[in-house]
């Protein structure tokens, strides 16, 4: 039997993702779309994952400096972002 | 760790993502929200060190502590009225870390698993075309939204003659490039559509004006994802597939949401320029209607003798950093027995929520902070609306005048209550260049100042 494309199982997985996206974001409570953003900015990093690949394995000096400058700005995001989320979500929880 | 297993741990990861998410739907889920936010990403990260093609970990780490003291700095030094253009950096950099990885990909296709060197898949390269203009397109987009917003170049939109179909052009052939590219693995080709991408970012944002910077930051929101997602194609990586449609699922609803909040269709704002004609227009009149002006104590007295009091904070109040003031002000007032709301339009301030969070951060009560289709109705019923900061959001031309620019735009009908105060620098017109008739009305009183001095202003006036 022919084997299916990574592409069209790629193509699979996206889809249905922007689906599940599509609802859960609805449902998000208009007070909380900044830190949606911030937070939505936070795990978009999750591209450092193709930057620790590129800075780990590869041989090529220019190789591993784009996967290392994409491993730091990744991490400020990552970091950045949730730190930022937190921050703003406990304004909204804290106690008065 | 195996292929199947780290596959799984990916799984993992996403679903942690959408429960992050999913937990924004209430303020009280939304810390347990954020805490499957992060161990999504610890176990991305972990698993991905763990991968055995991962063989050198001094860069790494070293990558990973550098970036993570950078963010942990900013996030803690950061005001709270700079988060947007906070955000438009941010986006700035993911997109700029998706051109990079795209980049190793290209220049070390095994380190990837993706093939050899002039021998990656047409479709890969597809893939690390889009991706890459994407991220590009974001990196420079993000740039110029993050000037704009911080004051470095003017908010005002910068319009030159062919800008249009140069834009169109650019896409034209940035699309024939992603196609040559796919076709050739050319290294020179993918550099060259890299700067065009970075032009074309450049030129979509520079038209477009401070008041739409809701919509292009949510936008900008959406492409980083739609980056990611295009990197996750290429290493053919599910995580990044999903974790990047989410994320651009989730700025794409949000630039909606924000076009409608404004009547505006999406081609319309990217098209830019909303303000430059207006403003000419308005000039034009150039004729002086009668207004009433007031002091703090007349504002203060009529607020003492209210029985409600709508509070519309816009952009002007982050501008002036007057939420804790006014949250000030607006707690002396409850203790007089006033009932005290707050307003918030969809696209008050300069990204989606931003008036929520000030408020917030001024410990206002989230139940006295209402969305437009919530408080509107009120109103009618409430003797004062304070208006602070905001203006073409409260402007009734929206609903009365078709010719009016903002025509068909909701908005807050503060014209309703038996009194306005507005709290305003001068009698220039809002962003949108319009005249606003609610200046002119009878029950309308004009503060001039700036939001926090006039805040604090009627502290002391209700103080006395």
């Amino acid at each position: 039997m022919e084997l299916i494309s990574p592409f069209v199982l790629g193509l699979t997985v996206f889809i249905l993702a922007v689906f599940v996206g599509y609802y859960v974001v609805w449902k998000v409570t208009p007070a909380l779309h900044s830190p949606l953003m911030s937070v939505t900015n936070a795990i978009s990093s999750v591209i450092i994952v193709g930057a620790v690949l590129a800075a780990g394995s590869a041989q090529d000096p220019l190789t591993q400096f784009f996967g290392f400058a994409a491993v730091v700005m990744a991490s400020i995001n990552i970091f950045g972002g949730f730190l930022v989320t937190r921050r703003m979500l406990e304004m909204f929880n804290k106690k008065k | 760790m195996s292929a199947n297993l780290s596959a799984l741990a990916y799984l993992v990861s996403s679903v942690c993502f959408i429960l992050a998410l999913q937990g924004l739907s209430s303020a009280k889920t939304s810390q347990r929200g954020l805490t499957f936010g992060v161990a999504g990403m610890v176990l991305a990260i972990v698993t991905t060190l763990a991968s055995p093609i991962v063989t050198t970990y001094g860069w790494l780490i070293s990558g990973i502590i550098v970036g993570g003291v950078i963010g942990t700095l900013i996030a803690k030094k950061i005001q709270m009225t700079a988060l947007p253009q906070l955000v438009a950096a941010f986006h700035s950099l993911v997109g700029l870390a998706a051109v990079f990885v795209a980049a190793a990909a290209l220049l070390e296709p095994q380190a990837f698993n993706i093939g050899e060197v002039s021998l990656i898949a047409a479709g890969s390269l597809v893939e690390m075309g889009l991706g890459v203009a994407i991220g590009a397109i974001t990196f420079t987009g993000s740039l110029v939204a993050f000037a704009k917003l911080q004051g470095l170049v003017s908010g005002n939109p910068l319009i030159f003659k062919g800008q249009h179909p140069l834009n169109a052009l650019l896409g034209v052939g940035l699309i024939l490039m992603i196609v040559l590219f796919a076709m050739s693995e050319s290294h020179s080709l993918f550099w060259a559509l890299t700067v065009v991408a970075l032009l074309l970012g450049f030129l979509l944002i520079l038209p477009i004006g401070g008041a739409d910077m809701p919509v292009v930051i949510s936008m900008l929101n959406s492409y980083s994802g739609w980056a990611a997602a295009g990197i996750g194609f290429t290493l053919a990586n599910s995580l990044l597939i999903i974790t990047g449609a989410l994320v651009g699922a989730s700025g794409a609803i949000l630039s909606y949401i924000m076009c409608k909040g404004m009547n505006r269709s999406i081609f319309n704002i990217i098209l830019g320029g909303f303000g430059g004609e207006q403003v000419a227009a308005a000039q034009g009149k150039g004729e002086q209607r009668p207004y009433k002006s007031g002091s703090a104590e007349d504002a203060g007295f009529i607020m003492k003798n209210a029985k409600s009091v709508i509070i519309v904070p816009g952009y002007g109040m982050a501008v002036a950093q007057a939420q804790h003031a006014l949250r000030e002000m607006g707690d002396i007032l409850k203790k007089e027995g006033v009932q005290v709301r707050y307003a918030i339009h969809p696209v008050a301030g300069r990204m989606p929520g931003h008036m929520n969070v000030l408020l917030a951060e001024a410990n206002v009560p989230y139940e006295d902070v209402l969305e437009l289709d919530e408080i509107n109705r009120d109103f009618a019923q409430t003797d004062v609306a304070f208006v602070i900061g905001a203006n073409d959001v409260t402007n009734p031309a929206a609903k009365t005048d078709p010719k009016s620019p903002i025509y068909g735009m909701p908005i807050l009908d503060v014209e309703k209550a038996k009194t306005v105060l507005f709290v305003k620098r001068s009698m220039s017109p809002g962003y949108a260049g319009v005249d606003n008739d609610l200046f002119y009305k009878d029950n309308t009183m004009m503060l001039f100042g700036d939001a926090k001095k006039m805040c604090e202003q009627l502290i002391k006036a209700l103080e006395e």
